[in-house]
């Protein structure tokens, strides 16, 4: 099977610092792939090389087997922290966006028959997240996790081949972040997505990922601090049953026992 | 007893606070203008408003026989003709430049310098390069105020531009976005109310160049008015017009200022529900 994301041999380095070094990572097909590690590690490194906001100076990545556009587009889908939708739309014009996008390149209005379908669809996904009775409020009438209900269907529009996320609950409450774990867990199993998601909790990586890695520096030089990168340190495969215990090593190395 | 700041006027007594000091101002000029006319009745420097009245009823209801026009309809024609034009003229050239020094990194590149170059020049220094080469009719007028205001504009309008948040433009184009549908849909509609707010705080500046434009070559207009009839020290005549100068620019402030709370009530609205 090929995977959909793949990262060959990568490294980024700016000068004399490098980030990351010798990365070499498979995401297969309807993988929830979580990537943690200290601040600083490198983690949203990751997605910046998969959305092509940054190039690798040395290895390739590839989305199907193909090299990756260094560009942003439509085949990979994002959700930010924050400021990830569009505050002068409503919730069901940022939803519609990418099907805007993709049938009027010109004007981004859509018309009729078209307009119909999109907007049905728009409307079945903000149904799915729990946003049906807010569909002309703007963004900034929602709280926070409803805006991150928003960013999420507005990104699951244009059925991305793989799903990245930037710490999309970080910004949450707990109990807020409890009921995300929920909706992105069914949206995960309904829609066979594949997701990246990037998070400083351990126990949020472990809880909702098939497959948790860490990032972390393998070797350190004290007098040299950037000469040496971080890789993927650990590498879980969980199935459902490992999913309850955070292995001792993780939980150790990110103080969190 | 509560510290003074932190009590609040309420209600009539806000409106009442509000207009005291206009009162007082007002009631000021008065006495002090009765006074001058008790020592002299035939004094021009601090007019009774009986005298204004009487003055504006020649300027705003009778004909100029020379040119058959209501001089003060025909001055406010020509000077809102003017500053329409180059304020359009300014927020036109401001949107596509702004645009496009605040998204493309290449337009940041090739004009940002310029623009930078262009915004220190003080217009009025230019004037008489702009009457050489456009001669004293209108056209010099207009660029003139287009000159002035639109450079701020353009680095107003870039930099609103330029700041918003790179998740958003990442966003779009995962949502297959191109460069136009980020411009036509991202950032435009997010550019318009800053855009409309630069043009309330450019229009201060506009009066002042179109005023001066007016005041050393024109036949028509509010600007030429007042320096006209000021050889004749005709304060009769200056102070309405400068209170009528006053009231247009609160007018078109107010109007934009609804026009962007209807318009972009998104940017307005606390609470931003329909």
């Amino acid at each position: 099977m090929t995977p959909v994301l793949s990262f060959r041999n990568v490294w980024v380095e700016y000068g004399d610092h490098v980030v990351l070094e010798k990365v070499s990572l498979d995401v297969a097909p309807g993988a929830f792939v979580s990537i943690v590690g200290p601040s600083g590690a490198g983690k949203s490194t990751f997605l910046r090389l998969a959305l092509g906001q940054e190039a690798p100076s040395r290895g390739e990545i590839l989305l199907d087997g193909a090299p990756i556009p260094p560009e942003p587009g439509p085949d990979r889908g994002v959700v930010f922290q924050r400021y990830s939708v569009f505050p002068h739309m409503t919730v069901l014009q940022n939803v519609m966006f990418g099907a805007r996008c993709d049938q009027a390149p010109l004007t981004g209005l859509l018309m009729g028959a078209a307009r119909r379908q999109a907007k049905a669809e728009a409307m079945a996904i903000l149904d799915q997240v729990g946003l049906s009775a807010s569909l002309k409020a703007f963004p900034r009438a929602l709280s926070g996790g409803m805006q991150q209900r928003l960013a999420i269907a507005q990104a699951l529009i244009t059925k991305p081949r793989i799903l990245l996320l930037d710490e999309p609950f970080g910004a949450l409450d707990p109990g807020v972040r409890l009921d995300m774990h929920e909706l992105i867990t069914g949206l995960w199993r309904e829609h066979g997505l594949t997701i990246l998601m990037v998070t400083h909790d351990i126990k949020e990586a472990f809880k909702l990922g098939t497959r948790v890695i860490a990032v972390d520096k393998r070797r350190h030089d004290p007098h040299a601090p950037h000469r040496y990168g971080s890789t993927a340190v650990y590498d879980f495969p969980l199935d459902d049953k490992l999913k309850t215990a955070i292995p001792k090593e993780i939980a150790v190395m990110t103080g969190e026992a | 007893m509560r510290r003074l700041l932190n009590a609040r006027p309420r209600g009539g007594g806000r409106l009442l606070l509000g207009l005291l000091p206009i009162a007082i101002l007002v009631l000021l000029y008065l006495v002090a203008s009765q006074a001058r006319h008790a020592e002299n009745p035939r004094d021009k420097i601090l007019p009774t408003p009986a005298a204004m009245a009487q003055s504006m009823e020649i300027m705003a209801l009778q004909k100029d026989p020379r040119t058959g026009e209501i001089p003060l309809v025909a001055d406010t024609k020509a000077s809102l003709t003017r500053l329409g034009i180059a304020v359009g003229a300014a927020a036109a050239t401001t949107l596509v430049l702004g645009l496009s020094i605040g998204l493309l990194p290449y337009a940041r590149a090739g004009l940002g310098p310029l623009v930078a170059t262009i915004s220190v020049i003080p217009p009025i220094a230019v004037l008489p390069i702009l009457f050489i080469v456009f001669g004293l009719g209108e056209t010099a007028k207009i660029v003139l105020i287009f000159v002035g205001i639109t450079p701020f504009m353009v680095r107003d309008l870039a930099s609103h531009v330029a700041a918003i948040p790179e998740e958003q433009i990442v966003k779009a184009q995962t949502l297959g976005a191109s460069t136009w549908l980020v411009a036509l849909q991202v950032a435009l509609p997010q550019a318009m109310p800053r855009l409309i707010d630069s043009v309330r705080f450019s229009l201060g500046p506009a009066w002042v160049f179109l005023i001066s434009a007016e005041a050393i070559a024109s036949d028509v207009g509010l600007g030429y008015r007042i320096f006209l009839v000021r050889r004749y020290l005709a304060m009769d005549i200056i102070l309405p017009y400068v209170a009528w100068i006053s009231l247009l620019a609160v007018i078109i402030d107010l109007l934009l200022l609804t026009w962007s709370r209807t318009a972009f009530r998104w940017a307005h609205a606390p609470g931003g529900r329909r």
